[in-house]
């Protein structure tokens, strides 16, 4: 192509500070009023912070969660067992890290340093020496996964994303056991299941089950059936006019009358039901938005081309539908991650209900503070990271973009 | 592309219709939205290897009515038969007539989740079963013939409205239909892009192909038109071939607009 123009008419951008005194000056400080509500806010948030601070770094004890690290973590899983669930972290760090590898190809230093991160608790003093090796076992698979998958680039997208997908049945069978493995795991009933391993795998299901049957409800619901319209419409409205808490009891009550007395239903999976066919109601509507959303002339073009009205949903209209709701879908993912909580409520020790117990105890009655904002960091951890994640996706797959 | 004359209004010889069996069959077509009676019985016959444009005022019906061809609309009285097989409820005619026509949108309606390429070969491989490299091939020369071969990685989205009209002619093609309809195919085009998109048109209408077009473009009407029909209100007034219509429109209703649309 060639320009009539002159290259020195195409001028830079003006310039601005970047100095952080020319931010504060550009933001804080520019008027006088500025100025004044900055020093304001200032003051009222030391206020609010330095008696947190104070208690923080003075009285705060921690030795309640030192020693109860083993149960916040896993609950009663048998410690001869606990492998096995190192065995799903180093999975999820090889995953992680040859996803990052593949896909977050711009900034490697950053994905380095999220990789190297488990290295920083080995400076943690009062680690076995078992710990520490294993947390720097996990960096290393994390960082030679991370290579790997920087080295093979985009040929190991399809790859990862079947990892991905196999990943969680797989973490289920590993840290459940039993059948084909009782040798080498025997099972391990849902009874010891507990800490953050718990939250973690009942978000897991959740997250497996309430995908499918949100899908097929939010297709149920448009549907020219009668019959599957108002089974959808039913379901969705009944469930989401019912807050969670008290699904989580109706289930530990009501599934017993569907079995054969004397059959004993297993606590764990009462919760995991009552979370999946709540967060399906939930999907079921975000998917809805999303296929409302796609215009009638991608059904026309999809059938004027004779494709089935199967083959036009899974291949036509559900991909674009399901990629406009992904923030939706993942900030529902992370509201579900925060609610296992709720299952405290019906007795499972996950993460929070594991807390009340050990707080119940005599002697660590007085540590409240310590354990709540510990494992409230943890909740914060994770949430966000699945926050930072789905927005890293969302850019990915230009969502937004046609 | 085969050397195309680049004058539209050049009227073509070389026009005869074949004289078999119509591979279009529309008698007596009713169809009501709700209360409002949009197509007031269609009468029409189409022969293998025609073009046939149609045109006539906004809401006249006349998506309407290429609508219910491949039964993107349904009609509630009358009779339509496309290569033979009748229009009805039955699911197995409705698909089998959707893989003898193509269609081609007034706004494209590709596959923007799709490269180029899988926008063609969507279909061949979903629905007539084809091979990957097969289809693959078949849609690399359909994109050679509407002359866009080196966009077939990109995305819908990346290309220009020229571009995407002309991959929707690919696409509608890859499936090898006995006839193509057109709907008003180059209305939402730039000015500049409309001639890209009719030249392959043309191209495509000298092949033989069997062609229903709704458009106002007169130029390419006079060029490769077998008949023309002029649609108001859900009727058809007046068809006849386009020397019939541009100089001897018989009804006032076809004179009138003509003369709107020809000069401005
Ligand atoms: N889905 C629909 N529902 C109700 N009315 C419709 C629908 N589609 C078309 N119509 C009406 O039918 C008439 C014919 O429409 P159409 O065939 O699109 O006209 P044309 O293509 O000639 O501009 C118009 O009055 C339009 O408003
Ligand atoms: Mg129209």
């Amino acid at each position: 192509m060639t320009t009539t123009y002159s290259k020195a008419n195409i001028l830079p951008p003006p310039s601005e500070s970047s100095t952080l005194w020319g931010w504060a000056r550009k933001n804080l400080f520019k008027t006088w009023y500025d100025t004044l509500l900055t020093f304001f806010i200032l003051g009222v948030l030391y206020a609010l912070i330095r008696p947190f601070i104070a208690w923080a770094i003075g009285k705060a004890q921690w030795e309640v969660v030192q020693v109860n690290f083993r149960l916040l973590m896993v609950g009663q899983y048998p410690a001869a067992e606990t492998w096995r669930a190192w065995l799903c972290l180093y999975l999820l760090a090889g995953i992680l890290g040859l996803s990052l590898g593949v896909w977050a190809r711009q900034k490697p230093w950053l994905s380095a340093i999220l990789l190297l991160s488990p290295v920083l608790l080995v400076f943690y003093p009062d680690l076995s020496s078992e710990a520490r090796n294993r947390l720097l076992g996990l960096a290393l698979t994390a960082l030679l996964a991370f290579a790997f998958g920087r080295w093979r680039g985009a040929r190991l997208g399809r790859a990862a994303v079947i990892l991905w997908v196999l990943y969680f049945p797989a973490v289920l069978i590993i840290i459940r056991g039993g059948g084909l493995l009782e040798n080498l795991a025997p099972a391990v009933p849902t009874s010891l299941w507990g800490g953050l391993m718990l939250t973690f795998l009942l978000t897991v299901v959740g997250i497996l089950f309430s995908f499918p049957l949100g899908v097929l409800l939010a297709l149920g619901r448009r549907s020219s059936l009668p019959a599957a319209r108002w089974v959808s419409i039913t379901y969705i409205e009944v469930i989401r006019g019912v807050p969670l808490v008290t699904i989580l009891f109706m289930s530990s009550v009501m599934v017993p009358l569907f079995l054969p007395s004397g059959v004993r239903p297993d606590r764990v999976l009462r919760a995991m039901i009552g979370i999946t066919l709540f967060t399906a109601a939930y999907l079921a509507e975000n998917v809805r938005g999303g296929l409302q959303a796609i215009p009638r002339g991608q059904f026309e073009a999809a059938h004027a081309l004779g494709l089935s009205g199967f083959h036009t949903m899974a291949l036509i209209i559900l991909p674009q539908a399901l990629r406009t709701v992904i923030p939706v879908i993942m900030g529902l993912f992370i509201a579900l991650f925060k609610d296992t909580s709720l299952v405290a409520t019906i007795g499972l020790l996950e993460l929070l209900g594991i807390s009340r117990s050990i707080l119940a105890q005599p002697q660590y009655v007085s540590f409240q503070r310590e354990v709540y904002l510990f494992i409230s960091l943890i909740y914060w951890i994770f949430s966000y990271g699945m926050s930072y994640a789905s927005r890293r996706l969302e850019t990915r797959l230009g969502v937004g973009e046609r | 592309m085969e050397n195309v004359t680049h004058d539209l209004a050049n009227n073509v010889a070389n026009k005869e219709t074949t004289a078999n069996h119509p591979i279009i069959i529309a008698r007596d077509v009713h169809k009501w939205f709700g209360h409002f009676h949009a197509l007031r019985g269609i009468n029409m016959e189409v022969h293998k290897g025609e073009v046939v444009v149609i045109f006539g005022p906004s809401g006249s019906g006349k998506s309407t009515f290429i609508r219910t061809l491949n039964r993107l609309e349904e009609h509630q009285r009358g009779q339509i038969i496309v290569d033979g097989i009748e229009l009805s409820h039955d699911v197995r005619n409705i698909e089998r007539v959707r893989m003898e026509t193509g269609m081609v949108f007034q706004s494209f309606n590709l596959f923007p989740h799709l490269t180029v390429l899988q926008n063609i070969t969507l279909a061949p491989l979903w629905v007539r079963k084809w091979k990957k490299e097969q289809a693959e091939e078949i849609a690399m020369q359909l994109l050679e013939r509407v002359g866009i071969p080196e966009q077939a990685h990109k995305f819908p989205g990346q290309l220009s409205g020229g571009q995407q009209q002309r991959v929707a002619i690919a696409r509608a093609l890859a499936m090898q239909p006995k006839i193509m309809l057109f709907d008003e195919p180059t209305s939402a085009l730039d000015p500049e892009m409309i001639k890209e998109v009719l030249d392959v048109m043309i191209e495509l209408a000298r092949s033989g192909m069997t062609m229903l077009v709704v458009t106002h473009e007169m130029g390419f009407a006079k060029a490769v038109a077998h008949r023309m029909y002029f649609f108001d209100s859900g009727q058809i007034v007046e068809s006849g071939t386009p020397d019939e219509i541009f100089t001897h429109p018989k009804e006032e209703r076809t004179k009138l607009f003509l003369s709107q649309i020809l000069t401005h």
